[in-house]
């Protein structure tokens, strides 16, 4: 298996991961944190299947979109970051209310 | 229910979340491995057309030139992320705090440098990695780092000349695209000869934009000062 495999699969690792986190955790941080490290993931696998080509020269129209996502991912981040810091204004606690199990 | 019932049920919830979680990845990777190993994609096409892209670097190539349509809507991303930002209220009071000693003299030195650094980014991006946003990440840094040493910035400046700037990527950007649309018949379609010096004025007013709109999603709500407070 070449080493290109080997980055998107551990690209699928950060991706799980983060899902796991953003599921489990309540605190709206560690929601963001998590997202953040599920978007590496998917760029880590999109830049990794770039590397296929025969050439040394990779496909570069998935390297160009991860720039592209990478710039969204940290706009988004900033947005987020902004609305966890409103939740806590009005509310004062910067989680979301733990649901009874049932 | 009893503490001990709950973190069972807890307890439950997190093997079963797991036991679903490996599922996905497991999915994930046999369709990642059931790929062929090799594959040409996009890769022959780009390389076919570089001649006329106007830049020697494939990716800026691909950025502004063949996928043009979605560096423009990322554009209007981040102003759209920036305007929510600025919707959701103001930036909190400028903190009276000293700087150390040791930042304000770090910054000092080192926002002309990672200046001059943006622009030769921006530039060299026409043959070599490099490009918009590496340098308007740059410049945002640079930005951040006079913020965080609480350098201010001129009043005046957070008014309409701070508009001016955020707008002028996606501005130019769409007055490009339509300019061409009537010279050459088609949405951000560079004529030949041309490509070069659209893509380097584009990519200039996006660096100054981007940097700028980063820099600002920093401060975490509108400017205080200003016109339309």
């Amino acid at each position: 298996m070449s080493s290109i495999f080997l980055y998107a699969l551990a690209g699928v690792g950060l991706f799980s991961l983060g899902l796991y986190a953003l599921i489990v955790h309540a605190h709206l941080l560690r929601k963001i944190l998590a997202i953040n490290v599920m978007g590496s993931g998917v760029f880590l696998i999109l830049v990794a299947l770039g590397g296929r080509t025969a050439g040394v020269v990779p496909d570069v129209v998935p390297h160009a979109m991860v720039i592209t996502g990478i710039v969204v991912a940290v706009s988004a981040t900033a947005l987020a970051l902004a609305l966890v810091l409103r939740v806590q204004a009005a509310t004062g606690r910067a989680e979301l209310p733990e649901e009874p199990l049932e | 229910m009893n503490v001990a019932g709950r973190s069972h049920q807890i307890t439950a919830f997190r093997w079963g979340l797991l036991l679903l979680l490996s599922t996905v990845a497991g999915g994930l990777c046999y369709a990642l491995l059931s790929l062929p190993q090799q594959a040409v994609g996009l890769s022959e096409q780009v390389s076919a057309n570089m001649e006329a892209s106007g830049v020697q670097n494939p990716v800026t190539a691909v950025l502004i030139n063949f996928r043009g349509y979605d560096t423009l809507l990322e554009m209007a991303v981040l102003l759209v992320a920036l305007l929510g930002v600025w919707s959701l209220g103001s930036a909190e009071a400028h903190r009276k705090i000293d700087p150390e000693p040791v930042l304000s003299l770090l910054v000092g030195g080192l926002a002309p440098m990672m200046i001059l650094m943006a622009g030769y980014l921006l530039w060299v991006g026409a043959n070599a990695p490099g490009g918009a946003f590496q340098a308007g990440s740059v410049l945002a840094a640079a930005g951040i780092l006079l913020l965080l040493s609480s350098k201010r910035f001129p009043v005046r400046l957070m008014g309409w000349p701070l508009r001016v700037v955020l707008l002028l990527g996606l501005g130019a950007f769409i007055a490009v695209g339509i300019t061409l649309l009537f010279v050459s018949g088609g949405f951000l379609q560079y004529p030949s000869g041309l490509a070069g010096a659209l893509i380097l004025f584009i990519e200039a007013a996006a660096t100054l934009s981007i940097g700028v709109t980063l820099a600002a999603l920093f401060l975490g709500g509108r400017p205080q000062a200003g016109p339309y407070r």
